[in-house]
């Protein structure tokens, strides 16, 4: 094994973006990652914008209820809870 | 967004209907595009959700708030949803849904990155609301329609992890793929809804 690895460019970067976050990358490809965002804005950006979109999933706003299935599941719930 | 777990979680039990309105309101779309990755037909899809909010319904009592009541609501979509399709003998296995477009390849367009590797163009910055950290109200109202241009096995898995919040393990457990697949999977969708955003940021 080299001592130092290979420096990582941004196009591989991007492709370990979930591997990073989901911590499933060896120590050494860790490292690389980590490396290469301290030198690089624009993939430490990207990183940022993955997260934000992660998490933005997670809390996705309320879409409208069709009104008939809400009376429909209203009425289910005076029915079974009330 | 809904109110805390808890204190919903109470109100539901004690028959507070605002309560049930709020919590159809924030997930029945979601489920609704979840159980349609599920099942063939809008008609099928519509029965599950209506048996998961019955199923939710009757369950409340036994709920116990170790996952998120969100997470709690899609596992007995996932539930219904598996049971109705094996029911229905029309569920497509999900490793054999070899979408082409879900094929092998970078996740990120190539033309993105000069010849050696770095940014072509630095990568455009989502709007993001600093207090909470979230993309803006306005792009966040744009995730249905982005997750609902995925391909499907894209669609499935980001709806299962980033959506629904289960985790890696029970997402490929689920869906009879391995870990990692799923992981190959969840990247593609992920970097698709992300740059799909970019192009309304852009707009």
């Amino acid at each position: 094994m080299r001592l130092f690895a290979e420096p990582l460019v941004c196009q591989e970067f991007v492709e370990l973006v979930t591997d990073y976050l989901e911590g499933t990358l060896s120590r050494r490809e860790r490292r690389r990652v980590e490396r290469h965002l301290r030198g690089c804005d624009g993939c430490d950006a990207y990183l940022e914008e993955f997260r934000l979109t992660v998490r933005s999933l997670g809390e996705m706003p309320p879409e409208p209820t069709d009104p008939h299935v809400r009376e429909h599941l209203l009425a289910a719930f005076r029915e079974l809870r009330a | 967004m809904p109110s805390p777990d808890h204190a919903l979680v109470a109100r539901l039990r004690a028959g507070d209907e605002a309560a049930f309105v709020e919590l159809v309101d924030c997930y029945d779309v979601q489920l609704r595009r979840l159980a349609r990755t599920f099942v063939r037909t809008n008609a099928l899809a519509d029965d599950v959700v209506q048996e998961t909010w019955l199923g939710v319904l009757r369950g409340l009592d036994r709920f116990e708030e170790r996952s998120s009541l969100k997470t709690w609501i899609f596992r007995i979509l996932v539930n219904r949803a598996r049971t109705r399709a094996v029911r229905e003998a029309r569920q497509v296995p999900f490793s054999s849904l070899a979408s082409p477009e879900d094929g092998e390849g970078p996740a990120v367009d190539p033309t993105a990155f000069a010849a050696d590797g770095t940014w072509a163009q630095p990568p455009t910055r989502l709007d993001a609301e600093p207090e909470a950290r979230l993309l803006s109200r306005e792009l966040r109202g744009h995730l249905g329609e982005v997750v609902d241009t995925l391909p499907e096995q894209q669609r499935t898995v980001i709806l299962l992890r980033d959506v629904a919040g289960l985790d890696g393990p029970e997402v490929a457990e689920t869906l009879g793929i391995s870990e990692g697949n799923q992981r190959v999977i969840l990247h593609r969708a992920r970097t698709r809804v992300r740059q799909a955003l970019t192009e309304y940021v852009q707009a």
